[in-house]
């Protein structure tokens, strides 16, 4: 069966030199490129050919030919699979031999993924995991990626949206079969039912958007007056030179950032501009910036120079809700006893780095341990809505109001894993009642 | 140019009179050809119209000036509103017919209608003349018209079952038809087979009343029709009993004479409307079901046991109905049979109700998989108005969409997704149903009737004087106000936040209603009735209908992106095969419909819409 639209082709295995390059191609005319560059004639497909790619005469490559057949394949079309050797010169011959075949082009950005979704092949959380997947940079990121895409986050949904369907469809009986003899007792046990689902949902969104900070990265901002030694410690905590160190106060004017892999996890590190009341124009919106940013981290390192100790400058007011870990720097330049419950470092010296990772490292965790949560502020907007709708609802003074606002819930809900329509309700309510006055 | 009509419509049950009357309204010369005057407008199953969704669909069709609402409210003998303790929005009239005079109501109307001429005889087949319809064959002649309706009801290749006896026929005692479905099949369209059912028809005289619970009519009753003025007719009760199980053994004792489980019948019946054989089955747990029985006149026999319909043999119906309470020494005058007929896929039809392949052919009813009176009688209104309008080679059409009406959400569902059952009109259809109510069938639908020439004059210059009123009320009670203060003082439970109340305001508080908005602003107390309605019904659904309105805006923007009707989704790219193949087999007209329809992806709407626009 061929699919409408161009052929679409691109290399699916990383690029630069490797053993074996895969070059993927989908679309209606895979079968006339397999005959045409492979001499490959009805292949029996999910098979491995071993076949010599021939191109006006000339002979590319030796290499194995999968083909899938639709819709059994990934995007639902046709597809087919070169596995080809990884030279350049290869892989460059092979393309260059297929944009030369008619209605062959390469495959936008995304263009695999979109035509699955497509097809039905697979849904918008699916491919929205999988997007995440190919992007996951670490281990936590990948796994939580795999989970979605296997669909853990769709099924928790799906059996949301079942739940709703199912009270919906028990009010709506009230509604249209008054003559028939459906159990009034049903008529309270949705509004218990209902209860239990705004508390299952709010238990979900209320996860500390554990979720997206897990795709996003777990944002550190490091935050101090001038020349306290930020952009050391953050050198210190990297040991790469990624920020300029300067003893010259307000150096740091912009925002620098780190992007690391702990223990698993995503951390965005980010150095600010010292906070200082400042005349100069441009110093005064790096701070600004830093004070803003400083807003949205996750975790705040707030760095004092240790000779000041016990007395600590003060955070602007804007952080005080925020997670902070005080950090006493230069404690190689001080000869007072310490406190072992302080986080004594010198980012010199690298003094008391690997204790202060080790408590980052415990927050981490903490913060990233839980069930499935949320990855997308997409699904975090529906679902907030969907228990705005459901609580209207326990409230709405008549019946058909209270559906009215069950549809809305359910709508909220379907615009994450698909529409609820009025069949599926008829279903529930003549597999459950038995109507027919 | 041949002599003839401007439209035939074939077929005179509740589909076919207002087909005739809505094209001869329009000003289209109108034939209607159907088997025997005496029979139109029959009630073949049960003796009432109306319920919920389906009450609503006769305002509507009154709203258009239709005769279905004018007549019933005349033939009724038991008029009740369902769903009278929930709010306004979910209430559906109903009323039980006398329906000897439904018929006699209805005849006497088509038959003094203006430009309406009946015709006894069968149809044999359709003409044709350069791929066009140009009139239908009866009884060897042709007559020729521009366009033709076909209102075939149960009667295309019918097949009625009682156990194992089969008797082909349209209806009890009366002829199939069956020249026009192998017509229908040349030309291409999509035929499939649906199954329905009646009950059996009781002795009033032999049923012993006392061992029943009565159920009365409304007082003081409600008529269906705007039209109807002032209305005091006579009701009589209907009763209620019920099954036992020793019914419900003779009839499980008996499922293997049962066609519909011995495999004679494969086609599908409707869910809501089950044989008492299926209810048993599905429902085992149940020992009882109610029964409702109806009187079907007056002052005749008949009598209609609503909620038992079968197909078992006769000597089953016998037993099983006499061991009911009630019934233990009841005369069956009629036995209970299923009926299974040709349906047309309603998926071919525009949303005129002309088939996309064969222009100038309408189809309405029972022939475009759908049940009940209503249902049809709103089909074949539209129906009548597109194929007059379109004989007199005017422009205007006539099209519903889902945020109109009851009707706009049957002729939305059934284009664009088929029927899998006889499809059958439940308020949980219509997504927009806080707005679209049977109280305001007319300000949604009277002023559309006039624009397309399919209301007459009297009702035209009723509704305009109601909808002045309306207007000029609802602009008055804007300029009314009162302090929480005064308002707290009066009795009303309000906070006292500085914020002054207009009348409206109050409807949102629960129990109150418009006699005691009244009681707090003397100014509105000469406000009419309908009025006040209106403006009461308004004030309690406040919120959701503001809402509501947000919502229909989103939608009829979507309704307004129009997919050409010889567009070509491959051009689309990146669609599937199966998916091009279902979008050309509907052909959704907008890209609303397409969003609807089965087993279409948000993406390849989202692609559609793309490449529309990028054109």
């Amino acid at each position: 069966m061929y699919q409408s639209g161009d052929t679409i082709y691109a290399l699916a295995s990383g690029l630069g030199t490797a053993g074996i390059a895969v070059i993927r191609l989908s679309g209606p005319d895979v079968l006339k490129v397999l005959k045409n560059l492979c001499g490959l004639e009805n292949p029996k497909p999910n098979y491995a050919y071993f076949r010599s790619l021939i191109f006006q005469d000339k002979v590319l490559d030796k290499g194995l030919v999968l083909y899938f057949k639709a819709p059994h394949s990934f995007t639902g079309e046709d597809v087919a699979e070169l596995q080809i050797h990884g030279g350049r010169g290869v892989i460059q011959s092979v393309m260059n031999a297929l944009s030369q075949m008619p209605n062959c082009r390469p495959a936008e950005r995304g263009e695999y993924s979109r035509r699955a979704v497509i097809n039905g092949k697979m849904d918008l959380t699916e491919a929205e995991g999988l997007l995440d997947l190919i992007h996951a940079e670490t281990e936590e990121q990948r796994k939580q990626a795999l989970a979605q895409l296997s669909g853990n986050l769709g099924q928790l949904y799906e059996s949301w949206r079942k739940q709703l369907v199912h009270h919906l469809a028990y009010a709506e009986a009230f509604i249209d079969f008054p003559e028939e003899e459906i159990p009034p007792e049903k008529e309270k046990q949705i509004d218990d039912d209902i209860r239990d689902l705004i508390e299952k949902i709010s238990a979900h969104l209320s996860d500390d958007r554990r979720g997206e900070r897990l795709r996003e990265g777990f944002q550190i901002a490091i935050v101090g007056v001038p020349n306290v030694g930020k952009s050391s410690l953050i050198n210190a905590l990297t040991k790469k030179e990624v920020a300029i160190v300067s003893q010259t106060a307000g150096t740091t004017r912009d925002i620098v950032e780190a992007h690391l892999d702990v223990a698993g996890f995503p951390v965005i590190l980010a150095d600010t501009a010292g906070l200082r009341d400042s005349e100069e124009e441009i110093e005064a919106e790096g701070i600004r910036r830093a004070v803003k940013r400083a807003e949205q981290a996750d975790l705040i390192l707030s760095i004092q120079d240790a000779k000041d100790y016990p007395n600590t400058k003060k955070l602007p007011k804007a952080l005080n809700e925020k997670r902070v870990i005080t950090i006493w720097n230069k404690s190689d330049l001080l000869n007072k006893k310490i406190s072992k419950k302080e986080h004594f470092i010198s980012a010199k010296t690298g003094a008391g780095i690997t204790t202060l990772w080790d408590e980052i490292k415990q927050i981490l965790t903490d913060s990233f341990s839980g069930g499935v949560a949320i990855t997308r502020e997409r699904y975090r907007v529906a679902l907030t809505q969907c228990v705005a709708h459901l609580q209207n609802a326990l409230v709405a003074p008549e019946l058909e109001l209270k559906t009215e606002d069950l549809r809305l819930a359910a709508r909220a809900i379907g615009r994450i894993t698909g529409r609820i329509d009025v069949d599926e309700l008829l279903d529930v309510i003549f597999r459950d009642f038995c109507i027919g006055k | 140019m041949q002599k003839g009509y401007d439209v035939i419509v074939v077929g005179g049950g509740h589909a076919g009179c207002e087909a005739c009357t809505a094209s001869a309204r329009v000003g289209a010369k109108t034939l209607l050809v159907t088997h025997h005057i005496k029979t139109i407008g029959d009630m073949s199953c049960n003796p009432a119209i109306g319920g919920l969704g389906k009450g609503t669909l006769v305002r509507e069709i009154d709203a258009l000036d239709g005769v279905m609402g004018r007549v019933i409210d005349k033939a009724g003998l038991q008029f009740r509103m369902l769903n009278a303790s929930k709010g306004p929005a979910v209430q559906g009239p109903r009323a039980q017919a006398d329906k000897t005079l439904y018929m006699k109501y209805m005849q006497e109307e088509l038959k003094n209608y203006p430009n309406l001429t009946l015709k006894e005889g069968a149809v044999e087949d359709l003409v044709f003349k350069d791929g066009k319809i140009s009139g239908v064959l009866v009884n060897g002649k042709p007559i020729y018209a521009k366009c033709v309706i076909l209102t075939t009801g149960t009667f295309l290749n019918g097949v009625m079952h009682i156990g194992q006896e089969q008797t082909k026929g349209g209806r009890f005692g009366e002829p199939a038809c069956y020249g026009i479905t192998p017509a229908l099949k040349k030309l291409g369209l999509t035929i499939g087979r649906l199954k329905t059912g009646t009950p059996a028809r009781l002795d009033k005289n032999t049923i012993d009343w006392s061992k029943c619970q009565r159920q009365d009519g409304d007082n003081p009753p409600k008529p269906f029709s705007f039209m109807t003025g002032d209305f005091a007719p006579d009701q009589i009760p209907c009763w209620i009993t019920h099954t036992t199980p020793e019914t419900h053994k003779i009839i499980l004792d008996n499922l293997d004479r049962a066609p519909l489980y011995d495999g004679q019948i494969q086609s599908v019946g409707p869910r809501y409307c089950p044989s008492i054989e299926t209810k048993l089955v599905r429902f085992s747990g149940r020992d009882s079901h109610h029964i409702f029985l109806e009187p079907e006149t007056y002052n005749g026999n008949s009598i209609y046991p609503n909620g038992i319909s079968t197909s078992v043999p006769k000597d089953v119906q016998e037993s099983f109905i006499r061991s009911i309470p009630g019934l233990e020494n009841v005369k069956i005058l009629r036995y209970a049979y299923a009926i299974e007929y040709d349906y047309v896929d309603p998926r071919e039809m525009k949303l005129t109700l002309e088939t996309k392949k064969v222009p100038n052919l309408y189809l309405a009813g029972q022939i475009n998989g759908t049940t009940g009176y209503e249902e049809a009688a709103g089909q074949g209104l539209l129906a009548g108005v597109n194929a007059g309008l379109k004989a007199l080679g005017k422009r205007k059409k006539l099209i519903m969409d889902r945020a109109d009406s009851y009707l706009g959400v049957m002729i939305d569902d059934i284009t664009t997704l088929g029927v899998d059952e006889p499809y059958r009109l439940f308020t949980s259809r219509a997504e927009y149903r806080l707005t679209m109510r049977a109280d305001n069938a007319d300000l949604r639908l009277t002023e559309l009737g006039i624009k397309v020439g399919c209301v007459g004059k009297e009702r035209a210059k009723k509704f305009r004087a109601k909808k002045r009123a309306l207007e000029k009320a609802r602009a008055f009670v804007k300029t009314l106000h009162k302090t929480p203060k005064q308002l707290k003082a009066l009795g009303f439970q309000v906070n006292v936040d500085g914020h002054n109340r207009k009348p409206l305001d109050l409807l949102a508080y629960p129990n109150v209603k418009w006699a005691d908005v009244v009681q707090v602003f003397p100014e509105l107390s000469n406000i009419k009735p309908e009025v006040a309605e209106q403006l009461e019904i308004e004030g309690i659904y406040q919120g959701y209908l503001a809402r509501q309105s947000l919502d229909i805006l989103a939608f009829k923007k979507e309704e307004a992106l129009l997919i050409p009707e010889d567009f070509d989704y491959k051009k689309v790219g990146g669609l599937s095969n199966e998916i091009v193949e279902r979008l050309e087999q509907t052909r959704p007209a907008t890209i609303g419909a397409m969003s609807r329809m089965r087993g279409i992806t948000p993406a390849s709407v989202t692609a559609v819409i793309g490449y529309l626009k990028g054109k």
